[in-house]
């Protein structure tokens, strides 16, 4: 059984979304939805032979019938407005804004947690680049007094909806580092680098490491996860080896003898945008694998 | 109060606390919000030198929780305003909020020059709260004027009432002040501001240049206490000024004393321009770097110069400490094989 999907949203994730969800064999697009005719996702539809509306979500909703999951790429005030619409036309709703209206899903660390939920939140990009790291640590550790990020993303990939909800952005990635990273305390902090021609996506995870802690233990836990997210986003990596550092540090968490410096790149797959974009790969990487593993759950098989 | 020519703005607490590694104390606090308001400063700002939300790992833990001291310059202050500056993507407008109600009345929100609008939320949110909402744009020099005008007049339209351009790698001469303040001036409605750093040893010269191009308010801490070589000293400022014979409503003479008595004996070392300072100003690099990049040099044994220079090649902004790291490992990477291989 294949699942059918529609993505609303024709900017530059609900694009990226479309073409790889073209590759996959477990899920069928039938619609592109955005609001703009004239948007360039929506043109890029029609190209591909995808069906290609611009009435919005409502059109997904009078089309309801047709659909078993939705792919919501518009921003997080839409889905505030919409999730309970789809839920109640029985539609299943993967969520890649920030809204968190749905349980919190990392692809790398809880993907089979929540597949019977009506609603599933991706938490943002910067979340699914750097939660796994935390849960890495976390998992090496006794505790994880306090873990920090810090994504930085070139100008351009930054659409409006992230530049006018950078609070929800630093909230909703800091409270997955604790719900699913496990650390006990957190901080998410995001910058936006013009430069030209545009960097590609850094992310830092900080960990507090206290007394007794395993060092190689918690080095070994990092490479491991390198590699589990890497086998859905190809061009996730360390940029360097991680790095444990000596302090005293004075937490949030209570003060600690070391941290953990954990420097990682994420190229995109220059599926829409260019590989810097891979801000875009990581999220639409992982909703797609959100994806698949709902069609396999709902077929029986494991994730 | 009399009419100044332009409004003088003291972040010693919070542009200072780069320089002291966020290590600020209460009795810090009170001493220094008294001596600056008793010598006529009109605005006092306060926060973790990366602004409100700032301790952290990247940027460095605050000793005291940034909103006790906060308050604590509230309660101090008799005329001043109290000031807090944040960064949209690492402090929040509840934030802003918290602070409000502390008797903060002035917001500085704090952007690279080129990402204006990441602020909207947040200048709404202040001027909501019924604070002055100043939009700040770090590291102009990375700006053309055509391109800070274009900006300044985004913050403008979120209701910004005042708009500041910082030169924050202390990277501009007098003549690129002029140009930058000359056509933001005639552009904008709201008043101007330009906060200078002195890695190029100007930050004097080019305060005095911006308020003869129009410029309405001007930054400076006490004995220059600040990121880099440091920010244009508030006492040195208030004398030229005086023999310009430009209006600021302070006292010099106080200001000295707070200078001497008050802030040099907390300095761990005086502001210099040695050679990273002047890196700084010379390579365009955010002047937050500097202790970041020593402390990260002496770990990983490379020199502090060749990470700053390749920071600057690597146009990194303000925010992206964490890449201080990086860029050291990889020169540790580089030194290494280049060993192996002689």
């Amino acid at each position: 059984m294949t699942l059918r999907c529609a993505i609303v949203g024709s900017g530059n994730i609900g694009t990226d979304l479309m073409i790889k969800m073209l590759r996959s064999d477990k899920l069928e697009l039938g619609a592109l939805v955005g609001i703009d005719p004239d948007s360039e996702g929506l043109a890029r539809a029609r190209t591909l032979g995808v069906e290609a509306s611009h009435e919005g979500p409502d059109w997904v909703l009078s089309h309801a019938d047709d659909f078993d999951v939705v792919f919501d790429a518009t921003s997080a005030y839409v889905h505030v407005r919409y999730h309970k619409k789809y839920a109640e036309a029985g539609i299943t709703a993967v969520d890649l804004t920030p809204a968190a209206r749905g349980p919190k899903v990392i692809a790398a660390v809880n993907l089979t947690e929540h597949l019977d939920a009506a609603n599933i939140n991706m938490v943002t990009c910067g979340g699914q680049a750097t939660t796994p790291m935390a849960y890495a640590v976390r998992r090496a550790v006794d505790r994880l007094p306090y873990c920090e990020m810090v994504s930085t993303v070139s100008s351009k990939s930054a659409g409006p909806g992230t530049r006018q909800n950078i609070d929800e952005f630093t909230k909703t990635t800091s409270t997955a580092l604790r719900e699913i990273g496990g650390a006990e305390q957190s901080k998410a902090i995001i910058i936006l680098n013009p430069a030209e021609p545009p960097i590609i996506m850094r992310n830092t995870v900080f960990g507090a490491l206290p007394e007794g802690t395993d060092h190689d233990a918690v080095l070994e836990s990092v490479y491991d996860m390198e590699k589990a997210v890497a086998s859905y986003v190809p061009g996730y990596r360390l940029k360097n080896q991680p790095v444990i550092e000596e302090g005293p540090y004075n937490t949030p968490g209570g003060v600690v003898p070391h941290r953990v410096v954990i420097l990682l790149e994420v190229e995109g797959a220059g599926d829409y945008l260019p590989t810097y974009a891979g801000n875009l790969d990581i999220m639409t990487a992982a909703a797609l694998r959100v994806g698949e593993a709902i069609a396999d759950h709902r077929e029986g098989l494991p994730a | 109060m009399t009419a100044t020519d332009y409004r003088l703005i003291d972040s010693t607490l919070r542009d200072g606390s780069h320089a002291i590694s966020h290590q600020y104390y209460a009795d810090d606090v009170i001493r220094i919000v008294a001596g600056l308001d008793a010598a006529g400063v009109q605005v006092i700002e306060i926060a973790h030198g990366d602004g409100l939300g700032g301790s952290s790992f990247n940027y460095g833990f605050s000793a005291v929780p940034e909103k006790e001291l906060i308050a604590q310059a509230c309660q101090t202050a008799q005329r001043a305003q109290i000031a807090c500056l944040m960064l949209p993507g690492i402090g929040l407008a509840d934030d802003l909020r918290e602070v409000r109600e502390l008797g903060v009345s002035v917001a500085r929100i704090a952007v690279h020059c080129t990402e204006a609008d990441i602020t909207e939320q947040h200048i709404k949110v202040a001027k909501d709260l019924g604070m002055e909402a100043i939009g700040f744009l770090m590291m102009a020099h990375m700006n053309s004027p055509e391109g800070l005008v274009e900006q300044a007049l985004l913050l403008q339209s979120y209701g910004a009432d005042t708009v500041y351009i910082a030169d924050s790698a202390g990277a501009m001469t007098v003549e690129d002040v002029r140009r930058r303040v000359n056509a933001l001036v005639n552009a904008l409605d709201v008043p101007l501001g330009v906060h200078a750093h002195n890695n190029l040893s100007m930050a004097v010269a080019n305060s005095i240049a911006a308020y003869e191009e129009g410029a309405k308010n001007l930054d400076g801490t006490s004995a220059g206490l600040g990121a880099g070589a440091g920010n244009c000293p508030t006492e040195i400022l208030a004398a030229v000024s005086t023999k310009y014979g430009i209006e600021t409503g302070v006292d010099p003479l106080a200001l000295m004393d707070v200078a001497e008595d008050v802030v040099r004996p907390i300095m761990p070392r005086q502001q210099v321009i040695d050679r990273a300072g002047l890196l700084l100003g010379y390579a365009g690099v955010y002047g937050s770097f500097l202790l970041h990049a020593e402390r990260a040099a002496e770990r990983y044994g490379v020199p502090t110069s060749e990470i700053l220079l390749e920071l600057g090649r690597r146009q990194v902004v303000g925010g992206q400490e964490d890449m201080i790291i990086d860029v050291a490992l990889e020169l540790a990477r580089q030194h290494a094989e280049q060993e192996v291989t002689s």
